[in-house]
């Protein structure tokens, strides 16, 4: 069983997204609609972007710490330049994709600490959203909002796009020949420079990539809201960590799974309404949604313990 | 026992024809539910709120008046938590949202969302801007006036005003300054002679005066944003200085320090500021658009003023530490609701 589940380490967060599903309908069974389902899982959708991102930085063992202030900003933009003109917006929107990957670049190149690096950014990306949109405000562009508050047949949006983020990232990161490079620079830096490969170039592909899906992270987040905050998404900092190791995903050795990352989203993004729902008191919430991340861990390091003395 | 239940059974008919004939055209909301989602709790305001909330819908439950009277708080003082939340409690079926919000136009898709499902949202305090919620906002504006229209009315012949400001760069400061610039402008007897920022602490504003107090004329009057008014007090008895006519905001130790100061030597002022309870009041107009009510979408939340006659009994009712409080009833509601009709 330990090897089986350490063969397929995508099955342990689907398991526990399952029980958590199952728990959270048996406790309100309104839940159990296409409605329902969408109002469960739909703020999930920038959630699941955030961590993808997230995962991006992961996977070349680095960590970004900025990734909360930098979809805030993106949900500033968004609001306010994408909406009014959309040419400077789109422009604007580019060139902080372009900065994130300038940013791996440096990071790589004068081996600094991404951690201490990306705090210093989050710090920088603060404040240009407070510049961008000093008071909340700001409306969310018409396509936008009619993206995401489309009604898709047979399943609900919210399902939809997770299914799409999880395919789409699956075939980059885990099909194709420069995802499985991209996963060699966080296994092995060092033999993917010598088989011919730039190692800065590649780190700035990492980080540009994040760069791409902390800006649909930040524009679907504006598309649910319909206006911003300079503060609107401080919170995807820790959750997108979280989600990236819920699903199966490691800090270090480029092992990341994209699929597992959305479900760890998800999964966190439930675990958040399973608890309102049980009426917990908010004193105990966070402590309860940190219990059941442990909780998946041990689960998680027991099947790795087994799988190690089984050889 | 029969004769007993026929007896109860009369009473209950009784009673609820009293109701009935007391909301004639309203429809009956005993089985409705209402939840409150609130985005802090981590000051006394905060706090006062939740147990105003909690004593008042409290009553209302064990009266029947609605069915559950819930309150939610998120766990982190954030719009995405709080959108979530929002949506969490449309799934658990409520009828009614009460919502004091983390952000003015961060939730207006939950909102949305809301609304569409037919749940009736009413924010208030932290008032959102989603066109499909009714608003209990505060006019800081006019508190800012009222201040200036006392010292009118206390000083005919006018004469120099220090001003305490809140904290910079927070839309409630400027709101109240803008009303006592205007009160200003009305009153040309006044003048500000000097501003200072007390970030609604009695201490950072008892700094603030000491600090400015050696350069300033003699002052006649202090308007103020509340919080700040019995540091004011403390730094002009430091400095050995006349003590003007300090506008307070109903903080208790602001109050005892009137209170102090009117039995030694007949002190007069006045203390305004917006009452914790204005939660409950929110209870009641979801209540009223619940029971069928029509209320405008846009109600202003009435100040609770302290004046020389409420101030020992509203300091009596007031625990150390906190601010003067007062709990809506049905009745308030259904006045605020007529009178922003007449205002339309």
């Amino acid at each position: 069983m330990g090897q089986f589940l350490s063969r397929h380490r995508i099955l342990l967060p689907v398991f526990s997204l399952a029980v958590l599903l199952a728990a959270t309908f048996y406790m309100q069974p309104r839940a159990m609609s296409y409605f329902g389902i969408n109002l469960l899982f739909n703020l999930a959708v920038p959630i699941a972007l955030a961590t993808v991102a997230q995962m991006m930085i992961m996977m070349v063992n680095d960590i970004d710490l900025s990734l909360g202030t930098f979809v805030s900003l993106v949900a500033c933009v968004t609001a306010t330049f994408l909406n009014d003109s959309p040419l400077l917006g789109v422009l604007i929107l580019a060139a902080l994709i372009l900065t994130y990957a300038g940013m791996g670049a440096v990071i790589h190149a004068l081996d600094l600490p991404a951690i201490v690096v990306t705090l210093g950014m989050s710090f920088v990306w603060g404040g240009l959203a407070l510049f961008v949109l000093p008071s909340p405000g700001g409306t969310s562009p018409g396509w936008l909002r009619a993206l995401m508050t489309v009604k898709p047949p047979l399943m609900p949006m919210a399902v939809v796009a997770s299914i799409l983020i999880a395919l789409v990232t699956h075939f980059l990161i885990i099909r194709s020949g420069i995802g499985t490079v991209l996963r060699g620079v966080g296994g092995n830096a060092r033999s993917v420079a010598r088989a011919g490969w730039s190692v800065v170039r590649l780190k700035a592909l990492a980080y540009g990539l994040s760069g791409l899906f902390g800006v649909l992270s930040g524009m679907a987040l504006v598309g649910l809201t319909t206006s911003a905050d300079a503060n609107i998404a401080l919170r995807y900092t820790l959750l997108s960590i979280a989600g990236v190791i819920l699903g199966g995903g490691e800090f270090i050795g480029g092992k990341v799974s994209p699929v597992g990352a959305v479900i760890g989203a998800l999964t966190l993004a439930l675990a958040a309404s399973f608890l309102s729902f049980m009426r917990l008191s908010p004193d105990w919430q966070i402590g309860a949604q940190g219990a059941i991340l442990i909780l998946v861990l041990t689960a998680r390091l027991i099947f790795a313990r087994r799988e190690n003395a089984t050889g | 026992m029969t004769i007993s239940r026929l007896l109860l059974g009369a009473a209950a008919i009784a009673v609820s024809a009293g109701v009935a004939s007391a909301e004639s055209h309203l429809s009956e909301t005993s089985d409705m539910r209402i939840a409150l989602s609130n985005n802090y709790a981590g000051n006394s305001w905060r706090q006062a709120m939740l147990q105003s909330w909690e004593e008042v819908a409290g009553k209302a439950v064990e009266n029947g008046v609605v069915a559950a009277a819930d309150a939610y708080t998120t766990s982190e003082n954030q719009a995405t938590e709080q959108a979530a939340q929002i949506q969490n409690l449309i799934l658990q079926g409520y009828d009614a949202i009460v919502l004091n919000a983390a952000s003015p136009t961060a939730l207006n898709g939950a909102v949305r969302a809301a609304c569409d499902a037919g749940v009736v949202v009413v924010s208030f305090d932290g008032v959102v801007t989603e066109p499909c919620a009714w608003r209990i906002a505060v006019d800081f504006q006019q508190m800012g006036r009222e201040q200036v229209e006392y010292l009118a009315t206390r000083l005919p012949d006018g004469g120099n005003l220090l001003e305490i400001r809140g904290l910079a760069g927070v839309f409630v400061d400027d709101e109240i300054h803008a009303g006592i610039q205007a009160g200003v402008e009305a009153n040309p007897q006044f003048e500000i002679v000097g501003s200072v920022h007390g970030d609604w602490a009695q201490d950072v504003a008892q700094k603030a005066v000491a600090g400015i107090l050696p350069s300033l004329p003699e002052i006649d009057g202090v308007v103020t944003q509340g919080g700040d008014g019995y540091g004011a007090a403390q730094a002009f008895e430091a400095a050995g200085r006349d003590m003007p006519i300090i506008v307070l905001g109903n903080r208790q130790d602001e109050m005892k320090w009137w209170a102090e100061m009117r039995d030694e030597s007949g002190y007069e002022t006045l203390s305004l500021s917006i009452a914790p309870g204005v939660a409950t009041l929110a209870f009641w107009v979801s209540q009223q658009i619940l029971a069928g009510a029509e209320v405008p979408k846009d109600l202003t939340v009435p100040f609770l003023k302290v004046t020389q006659d409420t101030l020992d009994e509203t300091l009596a009712a007031t625990p150390e530490g906190s601010v003067a409080n007062v709990l809506y009833s049905q009745e308030d509601a259904q006045k605020v609701i007529a009178d922003a009709k007449e205002a339309m």
